[in-house]
């Protein structure tokens, strides 16, 4: 079993096994792999603890039920997956700024906090303006041949190759 | 077990496979996903387009079997255009998307778990907040519906996933050749 605490496997392997995941889940849950749409639902529970239960009648919440469901499970077991991907290769480790960050910007905490805040946002608001993320419409959306997905994850590298090169090009 | 629990238990399950295969393939690192935003590091495409090239068969396979449907997400231009492009600039900000920082917070990332997840959620609160207006003003831009290539093709969907395939693998071919 050593291939389980190898680093790294080929992306072509690693993409093939996302591939037959994908019918299993629509064959056994009748659900396409998604990742977005769980975090408006949070964004909405989070909500009812202050404003109560009229979140609830809120038109987006209305259409997204801020409730916990497969995906938003999905997601939670995405973590746990991750954790021990990384703990069986010996990768978990505590940090808070990636390399190739402190090389542009240094090693300080809080530069990286305040980006990955901000990067945040705009990828919660994008994701849910787009109805969908890298893993709804870029690899679901996309095997199901959808137009509405194939424009997004064209979008999505478009904004992001142009971003990345704004930041890390222009301004570092 | 009710059915509503099996649900979610099989999205556990599901989602600890996603999430392995995804760490293994080094996408929940920050460093992979920027290498690919700046044309680098082809990891991130050879993911997603292996996994839709491998998954596209298998599920047309499984809906001309009649053992699945499928739910193509209707769109429009201001809806997946405009958004898609909003949501590129903040993937290259964060350096993970939506189902990659929860591999990276497992694997022990704090600036997805401090930066990036509580903006993820405040920028989805935020379109909740504006989503009337936009869906009146902007949404409706441009609409196609739940258009599927081979409806706009009009072409049986084996023509239009043999070309995909095609193209994949060239693609593929062209990296490799590349040394990327």
């Amino acid at each position: 079993m050593n291939w389980l605490s190898e680093a790294r496997w080929s992306p072509y392997a690693v993409g093939a096994a996302i591939g037959v995941l994908s019918w299993f889940t629509l064959l056994v849950s009748r659900h396409p792999l998604g990742c977005s749409t769980s975090f408006a639902r949070s964004a909405g529970m989070i909500e009812r603890i202050f404003r109560g239960r009229k979140v609830d009648e809120k038109p987006y919440y209305r259409e997204v039920r801020p409730e916990i469901d497969w995906q938003w499970l999905l997601v939670i077991g995405m973590a746990i997956g991750a954790f021990l991907a990384a703990w069986l290769s010996g990768d978990l480790a505590v940090l808070w700024v990636p390399e190739r960050w402190a090389a542009a910007f240094g090693t300080a905490p809080l530069p990286r906090l305040l980006a990955a805040l901000s990067g945040g946002i705009l990828l919660g608001f994008g994701s849910r303006w787009a109805d969908g993320c890298t893993s709804g419409h870029g690899i679901s959306g996309a095997m199901q041949l959808a137009v509405s997905s194939w424009i997004s994850a064209c979008c999505f590298f478009i904004g992001g190759i142009l971003a990345a090169w704004f930041i890390y090009r222009v301004v570092a | 077990m009710t059915a509503k629990s099996r649900q979610r238990l099989q999205g556990l399950l599901f989602g600890v496979i996603f999430g392995f295969l995804l760490q293994k393939g080094g996408v929940t690192r920050f460093d992979v996903i920027v290498g690919q935003l700046l044309l680098e590091d082809f990891t991130v495409v050879k993911i997603m387009l292996t996994a839709v090239a491998v998954g596209t068969v298998g599920i047309h396979l499984l809906k001309h079997l009649g053992w699945a449907s499928f739910s193509p997400k209707r769109g429009s231009w201001g809806r997946n255009a405009i958004g898609g492009l909003l949501f590129g600039v903040g993937f290259a900000l964060l350096g993970y998307c939506p189902g990659t920082i929860a591999g990276a917070i497992g694997s022990g990332w704090l600036d997805a778990l401090v930066g990036g997840l509580p903006g993820i959620l405040l920028g989805s609160a935020l379109l909740a907040a504006v989503y009337p207006k936009l869906q009146a003003r902007v949404f409706s831009r441009g609409e196609f519906g739940d258009l599927t290539l081979p409806r706009l093709f009009k072409a049986s969907d084996w023509l239009v996933i043999a070309p995909l395939l095609a193209i994949i693998a060239l693609l593929f071919l062209l990296l490799e050749r590349a040394g990327l």
